[in-house]
């Protein structure tokens, strides 16, 4: 009889308990789902465009016109150094990596809130959006990395002292990176915001002030020469030893650190993980509160 | 053996909610959860908490909208859960599907579990049809190829195939509803999970669903939990039923039983004009006291289902004997039309009261009304002499869907009332000669 429990016990397939807090990703199950993560980045790309006339040229247009902006304001008016190269690649280097960063941290950010609807009636693992939001701001990154690739060509055939290094192979770890981050802190913001709906307003102004604190506009050596623990402080924003990186590797001027990003990669996991544990907490009560 | 496996097993669920807004004191309770949480304590807001009566105000912010729930379904059972708006059930269906996480208890389920809390989820208007499709079954659970080895089939059962390669947004209502049920219908989950989804589509459409559902249930051997407010569905499809009150589960059993026990345990307030009459200490004049709705079954009902019987009981008190009485009842819909009278003197049964407290009562043995509220209104008269009294809307009426020709079917214009007739075919006679 005994015996006989034990069995039964065993092929329960689904056990649905209260949240306990505990650590688990359930990579199991989000690997189950996968055509689900692939149909969301269609979904995502395919409607972006839908009922415009000038369709996909939208990804272009964008960061582009960002730079033209930032040239002239940051460039000819302020005259802010560019580490001695053309501004208009120097701008369009930072516009390109920090635009990634900042899509998809502002959109896991509001996660929960855009898609209550759905998540009100069906389950699936939640981390499935998030993930589809790295994803599909993939494919634009990509598009805007060959609109800086072409500028880059332009400007190297024309002369310019731009050179790209070895250091190049290094773009993946860069791009991972930045997904952990902004994945990781979007699901913070987003987790924390179901409950707590003043979060909301500090994003809107807390992500243009992060780029700020991150040398897109400036060349971090500039901070550094005018105050060395500005220039301290700065490199403890993980996202400033990338995209000085990001810069010394496609343009050969830059701060490029190992050090740094040691630093952001380590700072990268620990924030994942804490934005993993705390979203998969919120996942399962979110609907009570939201 | 394979028929007795459970395929559910609910133990002891309960799931708290918290009241009003969420804003001043959500911190200082959260804080103060989360210190007795690493000192190792119970949570102190768990033991605080009510029984969810809508009705009266309650002294705490926390209700419980299920309290110790426990049941089992076994597999290929097809289960009916009844019970009041805000019994629980949704709740309930939300903890199952794994919507939101239960307070305390545990669920144990054998294979896949997929509701249809409401169909068409994650349709996005954009897109077409066909991406649609994709896009809702892998949400559901199915893989990219599992949806397109059974594209075909999904297309034809919603009857969508020249609207396929058309955005959703160019889409009916209906048509949506339909491609989403469809979709859901073609999932081929263990556990199927199913809310009032039947309340939208047209007759055609339900009648293929309902279809759908029951060859699900029984060539499949899947199990199915089926929520609604129809009881025609209820009893034409479930094999086993329970009932909700206040987040418990106060009955589980057989479909008619359960259905018996609804009906009876949810008695309303309605707008009864005749409450206040009970109290009334008037010796001098003739009174009609109170009207009382039983099922033939069950005392002070105010449920009633079409097919079935009603008795209506109407106490009165008489300052002295009188000859030769009438009782008039009538039927009016909410828009106050009188849809049917009953009078005992048309059925030639005038009565003789007594002096003091009475009562009669009026046998309708197979309620023709359709789902809905309705009025009574009732008068007493003597023959000759004219009115004793008059009540008009003494009592509410709620009639709910029973099972009035025996088919589980029920026309989808409901104007009028339901009558008992049949149909048949004259025998034709062919002679040589034409």
């Amino acid at each position: 009889m005994k015996e006989h429990h034990l069995e039964m016990e065993k092929q329960w397939t689904t056990t649905i308990e209260p949240d306990k807090g505990s650590f688990n990703l359930n990579l199991k199950e989000v690997w189950k789902y996968r055509d689900l993560l692939m149909m969301m980045v269609k979904r995502d790309f395919v409607t972006f465009y839908k009922q415009t006339i000038l369709g996909p040229i939208w990804f272009f247009i964008q960061p582009l016109f960002t730079t033209l902006v930032y040239t002239v304001i940051f460039g000819k008016i302020a005259s802010i150094s560019t580490d001695g190269l053309p501004q208009l690649l120097f701008y369009m280097s930072g516009v390109t990596i920090w635009n990634y960063f900042s899509d998809c941290f502002t959109k896991t950010s509001t996660v929960f809130k855009d898609n209550q609807n759905i998540f009100g009636k069906v389950y699936f693992p939640r981390l499935i959006t998030p993930l589809s939001i790295v994803i599909s701001s993939l494919v634009k990154f990509g598009v805007q990395m060959l609109l800086f690739l072409g500028f880059m060509f332009f400007f190297m055939i024309n002369g310019a002292p731009v050179s790209p290094n070895s250091t190049l192979l290094l773009l993946p770890l860069y791009v991972l990176m930045m997904a952990g981050l902004s994945l990781g802190f979007g699901m913070i913001f987003s987790s924390l915001t179901t409950k707590y709906r003043d979060l909301t307003f500090l994003l809107q102004f807390g992500i243009q002030l992060l780029m700020y604190a991150t040398p897109v506009i400036y060349p971090s050596s500039l901070i550094a020469e005018k105050n060395k623990l500005i220039g301290k402080v700065l490199m403890a924003n993980p996202m400033a030893p990338i995209v000085e990186a990001f810069r010394y590797s496609f343009l050969g001027a830059g701060d490029f650190q190992w050090g740094g990003l040691l630093y952001t990669f380590l700072f990268t996991i620990f924030i994942f993980l804490l934005g993993t544990v705390i979203f998969n907490r919120t996942e399962k009560t979110f609907m009570d509160t939201v | 053996m394979e028929k007795n496996n459970v395929a559910i097993s609910v133990s002891n669920l309960s799931k708290q909610y918290r009241l009003g807004e969420v804003g001043t004191g959500t911190i200082s309770h959260d804080l103060n959860r989360w210190w007795h949480r690493i000192r190792g304590k119970e949570d102190p807001y768990l033991r605080v908490g009510e029984t969810n009566a809508r009705e009266s105000k309650g002294e705490s912010n926390y209700v419980w909208s299920l309290k110790d729930i426990n049941f089992d379904v076994k597999e290929g059972e097809v289960i009916g859960i009844i019970g009041r708006n805000g019994a629980g059930k949704s709740t309930l269906l939300k903890v199952l599907s794994k919507i939101t996480a239960p307070t305390t208890g545990l669920i144990r389920a054998n294979g896949r579990i997929a509701s249809l809390l409401e169909v068409g989820t994650g349709f996005h208007p954009e897109m077409t049809g066909r991406e649609n499709i994709f896009m809702n079954g892998t949400i559901m659970g199915m893989s990219r190829y599992e949806v397109s080895s059974k594209l075909d089939e999904i297309v034809a059962f919603a009857g969508v195939e020249r609207y396929l390669d058309t955005p959703v947004k160019r889409y009916s209502s209906g048509m949506k509803v339909r491609l989403g049920f469809a979709i859901a219908a073609h999932l081929e989950p263990e556990i199927l999970i199913v809310d009032e989804v039947l309340a939208v589509g047209d007759a055609e459409f339900q009648n293929k669903a309902i279809g759908k559902m029951k060859e699900v249930s029984s060539s499949g051997g899947r199990t199915v939990l089926f929520v609604s407010h129809n009881m025609a569905a209820v009893k034409n499809l479930c094999t086993s039923a329970i009932v909700m009150d206040q987040g418990r589960v106060v009955y589980s059993g057989t479909v008619d039983k359960g259905i018996s026990y609804y009906l009876k345990s949810s008695i309303q307030k309605s707008n009864d004009l005749l409450i206040d009459r009970r109290g009334m200490d008037v010796s001098d004049r003739f009174l009609i006291k109170a009207i009382e709705l039983s099922d033939g079954l069950n005392e002070g009902v105010s449920c009633a289902q079409n097919g079935s019987k009603l008795v209506v009981s109407v106490s009165y008190f008489s300052p002295k004997q009188i000859d030769e009485v009438y009782f008039r009842l009538q039927i009016t819909s909410s828009d106050g039309g009188v849809l049917f009278t009953l009078n005992n003197l048309h059925t030639d049964a005038l009565f003789q009261i007594l002096e003091g407290e009475g009562l009669v009562k009026c046998l309708i043995p197979d309620l023709p009304l359709f789902a809905g509220k309705y009025n009574i209104s009732v008068l007493c008269a003597q023959r000759f002499s004219g009115v004793l009294d008059e009540v008009r809307d003494a009592k509410e009426l709620v009639v709910i869907d029973g099972n009035f020709f025996g088919t589980g079917k029920v026309p989808s214009v409901k104007q009028g009332v339901l009558l008992r007739h049949n149909w048949y075919k004259p025998e034709i006679v062919t002679s040589f000669g034409l």
